[in-house]
């Protein structure tokens, strides 16, 4: 086991070591003086960039300035932010709860209504209820979820006036972050009211980001399914007289979420790059928002580093699920 | 009424028929015909396609004439519309409709220059990583696992973030971004070619590399790299607009359907139309490009078939 979860990793270094590369030269490849790019300044007095040139390593070789680059992150320094000489790192943990509170409510939202349509459309193989649920899902998978947040809005905000526009709680409330988790702050701060607002901010976002991932688990899982109901022991169970539900939900639906499972898994990258959409509409203090709003800052020590953190999640995250796929499943762990 | 000898030649040539084989491409066609919602979304996307290219005549407006006295006028079947704009004007007061089919044009663009962009060098690519599997094919790999990092949309962000934004970076971006899903494939299915017997007797009879590569090889990997293609059009329409709605694609006043609902946020409470209509037509064209993708797949990949 231990070595299995070794060779993972050691797959995975190269492709960290890539990627610190591709952000090392992002600020390079920026067209303009890197000191100029770095500093966020235009005008520049010629020993004020002198020194800038030094403290920032630019008047060394490219190799050398790699290598203190890669120094750098191993000690947990990503770069500072121009425009609030904050390090990166550090806003990057204050912003990422509020990305990961909403994509997890995303993910139980599409798996809630995801699981059971991939179920239904499968059961009902052929049947009007299993064309109306895979259009559905293939309008999902198609939807550019940036309108679909300014429909939602419109519809539920604007018109219907049932879930406020933007932010993650209303102006009225002040909660202390203990978590970064707006649900469980506003539960341990006790204000009355301050949950409900914190929820009511959150639907909407959760539902456009997790509309995605509804429509591939709809899909694997009505997939799996139908495979899985082919086989000779849904047909033993149905012999020895078991009741249809409790053959698809306790037989089939056991085999039938490996392969969903895993699509749950690597949904992740959907979700960061559907946060960066869903975030700028409903002006939600997350992640993706930050990253966006540097970029047209022009705060190119934010966008590399926030950059490199986004990728470092992700492969760690593919890496966890490959690893956990392995724990369930002892064959792909003994291959090779 | 027929004659004996008239049955006996309609009779060989029903023989003949039924001995032969269809052409190939009429076997694709019956086999994608009989697949309806490809066939809708073909005839969709026929329609789109006609549209973009006679824009400028069938447009009713020009993309950028701003019509003052007639701002954020409603579509012609609400109240307060006028046929004079189909779809409704936005709040500059211009017509949606031809902002819409002017932004076909570009969407489609897009598509096509995003694909063959990405997909020749991954081709070309993943044929050199499937011939040469030692360091030349690990190091293409690599390369491409490192780019799978990151979310397409993210890189493609990354990427316009030092390229600056518009329209032909957004191109570059997309076909940079879906680079590795080329490079995988053709590499996966030039690999299966690779050890079949049709391969080693053109190499015993003396074809050079790269003759193997591109004339005995590549033709059998087509079929997964047009489908493949298909829907990499669609996620690049959807790119595009995504990059554009957040002001890295297309700028204004580029009738791009991404950028047209950028700056129709501001009339959520008020203009219906301007942010439904350009949201719409992307919508109606990436499940278009799906179906056609699923289509292919089918009629192309019969393996695949029985599975879904």
């Amino acid at each position: 086991m231990l070595s299995f979860i070794l060779r993972r990793i050691a797959v995975v270094i190269p492709t960290f070591l890539g990627v610190t590369l591709l952000a090392f030269a992002l600020i390079h490849m920026i067209p303009g003086d890197p000191v100029l790019v770095m500093m966020g300044e235009r005008q520049i007095d010629p020993e004020f960039y002198a020194s800038a040139l030094k403290r920032l390593g630019l008047d060394q070789p490219l190799y050398v300035q790699y290598w203190h680059y890669l120094l750098n992150l191993l000690h947990g320094d990503f770069g500072t932010s121009i425009v609030s000489n904050e390090p990166v790192i550090r806003e990057f943990l204050t912003l990422f709860p509020a990305t990961l509170e909403l994509s997890l409510c995303a993910m139980i939202f599409a798996c809630l209504l995801g699981l059971p349509a991939g179920m239904l459309a499968a059961t009902r193989r052929g049947t009007i209820v299993d064309h109306v649920t895979m259009g559905s899902a293939l309008t999902g998978y198609s939807m550019p979820i940036f309108w679909w947040g300014l429909i939602l809005i419109m519809l539920f905000s604007v018109s219907l006036g049932w879930t406020p526009v933007s932010g993650r709680i209303s102006l009225e409330y002040d909660i202390p972050p203990v978590t970064g988790f707006m649900l469980i702050d506003t539960l341990l701060s006790g204000e009355e009211g301050a949950f409900k607002s914190a929820a009511h901010h959150l639907i909407l976002p959760a539902i456009v980001l997790g509309t995605i991932p509804m429509a591939v688990i709809a899909r694997m899982t009505r997939s799996a399914m139908l495979e899985v109901l082919r086989e000779d022991y849904i047909r033993t169970a149905r012999a020895k007289g078991l009741s249809r539900g409790r053959i698809v939900i306790v037989h089939a639906l056991r085999n039938a979420l490996m392969p969903v499972v895993t699509v749950i898994g690597l949904q992740i990258g959907t979700l960061l790059a559907g946060a960066v959409l869903t975030e700028t509409i409903f002006s939600w203090p997350g992640i993706g928002k930050w990253l966006i709003d540097s970029i047209s800052r022009r705060d190119y020590p934010v966008v590399q580093g926030g950059i490199l953190l986004i990728a470092t999640m992700v492969i760690s995250v593919n890496l966890l699920v490959d690893i956990l796929y392995g724990v369930i499943n002892p064959r792909i762990r003994h291959a090779r | 009424m027929s004659t004996p000898s008239n049955l006996t030649a309609a009779d060989q040539a029903a023989n003949a028929a039924a001995l032969s084989y269809p052409s190939p491409l009429k076997e694709f066609w019956q086999s994608f015909s009989a697949n309806r919602g490809a066939l809708i979304a073909l005839i969709f996307f026929a329609a789109l396609v006609l549209a973009a290219i006679l824009a400028g005549v069938l447009a009713p407006h020009s993309p950028t004439e701003q019509y003052r006295e007639h701002l954020l006028t409603p579509p012609a079947w609400v109240q307060g519309g006028s046929l004079q704009f189909l779809l409704g004007t936005d709040e500059l007061g211009r017509d949606i409709l031809s902002r819409l089919m002017h932004g076909a044009r570009l969407s489609l663009m897009i598509g096509v220059v995003s694909v063959v962009l990405s997909m020749l060098p991954g081709i070309v690519l993943g044929l050199l990583a499937a011939f040469y599997p030692t360091w030349l094919g690990n190091g293409i790999m690599r390369a491409m696992d490192i780019m799978l990092a990151l979310p397409s949309l993210l890189l493609a962000v990354a990427v316009v973030a030092v390229l600056g934004p518009g329209l032909v970076n957004t191109m570059l971006a997309i076909a940079i971004v879906s680079l590795p899903s080329y490079v995988r494939l053709a590499r996966a299915s030039a690999m299966t070619e690779l050890n079949k017997d049709y391969v080693v007797a053109s190499q015993l009879a003396g074809a050079g590399k790269l003759r193997l590569m591109f004339n005995t090889v590549l033709p059998n990997c087509m079929a997964p790299l047009i489908v493949q293609g298909t829907l990499g059009f669609s996620s690049a329409i959807l790119d595009a607009a995504a990059l554009g709605f957040l002001g890295l694609g297309a700028q204004p006043p580029l009738p791009e359907w991404g950028t047209m609902l950028a700056s129709a946020r501001d009339y959520i409470d008020s203009a219906w139309w301007v942010v439904t209509m350009p949201g719409l037509t992307i919508l109606f064209t990436v499940i278009a490009l799906n179906l056609l993708g699923d289509g292919l797949r089918d009629a192309l990949d019969p393996k695949l078939k029985k599975l879904a």
